[in-house]
C-alpha cells in the first residue's frame, strides 16, 4: 500500500520554525493562507504532523495539557494531539478548521517557551520608536482599542497574543498571527520590550505605578499556560517574577482617543530620561 | 482537657517564590494565584508538618511582629483553613511529612 505523500508549511512564530505537514491539499493552502506572512524557509526545530477529522464546530470544552510519559497530550473536543519534546515530533488529529489549528499551535508554543523562560501574553503588543509596548487586560479593557488607536507609525505585533522571549538586553516581543477582534495578523518583527501597560478604561490618561506583587498578579492572571505540571508551573512563576524585574510594568488608564498614545510616548521618554532615578518596583 | 494541636505542612502542588517582602504561591493543579503578606509568610514558611501552629504563632509570629498573641492565633488559624481550603497547606493534628523540601 502506497501512503498519500505529506506537504509541509513550515510557519515560524517567534523565532521558532515549526514544520506543519498534512496530506490534504486543502488544508495545507490553509495553513499558508493563514500563516501567510508567517512561513519561513528556515530548518524546522519541531515537526507537527495533522490528520483530520471531520470538520466541526471549535469546541468549548477546557483543554487539557497533561504528561504521559516522555510525551504532551494535548486534548479538546475538537483536536488531541501528542508532542514528544525530546525528539521535538508530534501528531495532530482534528477537525479543518483554523481556530483549532491556532489552539493547538498557541498551547505548542506555550510549551516551549515555558522551557525557555518566555511565555505566550494576553496582550495586545505594537512597536514604537523601536521599542515594543504591551497592553494587557481582562477582555473589553481594550487592547484592541489601543491597536485601533495607534499612529500610523505604530508597528502591530498583535492585538490579542504577545509572544515574549528573554534576550541579553531584557525581553523582547515577537509579531504573532494571532489576531483577536481586530482580525488582522501582526507584522512578522522583534523589538526589545519597552513596558508593560494593564489597561483600564477611564476618564482621563494617567500611568500609575504598581507594586511587584501586583505586578507577578497581573502578570499571571494574563500569562497563556495550559498544562498541569509541577515543573513548568515553577518555572513559570519564576519567568514572571523575573519578566517583573527586569521591565517596566504600569497601569495606564486611557480615555479611548488617540491622545493615550501621547501619554504612551511621554512614559517612554520620561522612563528613559530618569532611568537611574526611576527606582525599580517597589 | 488537652489542647489539641495543629499541624501544618506545605503542598507539593505549589509553586512558590519571594518578591519584594511578599510570598507568591501558585497552585499547579488549578493555576489559583495568592500573594501572602509578611506574617502569612512567616507562617507558610514555617509550615514543616512538625511545627505546632501555636508554636509557630508563639515564636515566629509574635516574636517578629507587634501582635496580640491571641488575636495573632485567631488570624492564623483562619489564614491556615483558607489556604488548606485552597490545596496549599496540609492540615492534621498529628505531625505531617512535609511535602516540599
Amino acid at each position: 500500500m502506497i501512503s498519500t505523500p505529506r506537504k509541509v508549511a513550515c510557519v515560524e512564530i517567534g523565532g521558532i520554525p515549526i514544520a506543519l505537514s498534512t496530506c490534504d491539499e486543502g488544508f495545507l493552502d490553509l495553513l499558508r493562507q493563514r500563516y501567510d506572512g508567517f512561513l519561513s524557509s528556515s530548518r524546522p526545530e519541531f515537526e507537527l504532523e495533522f490528520d483530520l477529522t471531520s470538520t466541526g464546530p471549535v469546541s468549548d470544552d477546557d483543554v487539557r495539557v497533561r504528561r504521559e510519559g516522555d510525551e504532551w497530550l494535548i486534548k479538546r473536543g475538537d483536536f488531541h494531539a501528542r508532542w514528544d519534546p525530546r525528539t521535538g515530533r508530534g501528531s495532530v488529529r482534528q477537525n479543518a478548521n483554523p481556530y483549532s489549528l491556532d489552539s493547538v499551535l498557541r498551547i505548542l508554543h506555550s510549551l516551549i517557551l515555558a522551557e525557555r523562560g518566555g511565555f505566550l501574553l494576553h496582550a495586545a503588543s505594537a512597536v514604537c520608536d523601536g521599542r515594543a509596548y504591551l497592553f494587557s487586560g481582562v477582555s473589553g479593557a481594550g487592547k484592541t482599542t489601543m491597536t485601533r488607536l495607534a499612529p500610523a507609525d505604530i508597528t502591530l505585533l498583535t492585538d490579542e497574543i504577545s509572544y515574549l522571549r528573554p534576550s541579553a538586553e531584557g525581553y523582547s516581543a515577537f509579531g504573532t498571527p494571532f489576531a483577536g477582534e481586530l482580525a488582522r495578523a501582526g507584522e512578522n518583527c522583534t523589538a526589545p520590550v519597552a513596558a508593560l501597560f494593564f489597561l483600564e478604561q477611564g476618564p482621563e490618561n494617567r500611568v500609575d505605578e504598581l507594586s511587584s506583587a501586583e505586578a507577578v498578579r497581573r502578570l499571571m492572571r494574563n500569562i497563556l499556560f495550559f498544562a498541569e505540571d509541577q515543573g513548568l508551573v515553577e518555572k513559570l512563576l519564576a519567568t514572571a517574577c523575573e519578566f517583573v524585574a527586569r521591565v517596566p510594568i504600569r497601569r495606564l488608564t486611557f480615555y479611548p482617543d488617540g491622545r493615550v498614545w501621547d501619554e504612551v510616548r511621554n512614559f517612554a521618554r520620561n522612563f528613559a530620561g530618569n532611568l537611574q532615578e526611576v527606582p525599580e518596583h517597589a | 482537657m488537652p489542647e489539641t494541636c495543629i499541624y501544618i505542612a506545605r503542598s507539593s502542588a505549589i509553586a512558590a517564590r519571594a518578591l519584594a517582602g511578599e510570598m507568591m504561591v501558585m497552585n499547579s493543579a488549578d493555576s489559583t494565584f495568592f500573594t501572602l503578606n509578611e506574617v502569612a509568610t512567616v507562617i507558610f514558611q514555617a509550615a514543616d508538618g512538625h511545627t505546632p501552629l501555636r508554636e509557630i504563632v508563639r515564636d515566629r509570629v509574635c516574636e517578629q511582629f507587634d501582635i496580640d498573641p491571641e488575636q495573632a492565633q485567631a488570624d492564623a488559624e483562619q489564614f491556615v483553613s483558607e489556604l488548606s481550603g485552597h490545596g496549599i497547606l496540609l492540615v492534621s493534628n498529628q505531625p505531617l511529612a512535609s511535602e516540599t523540601p
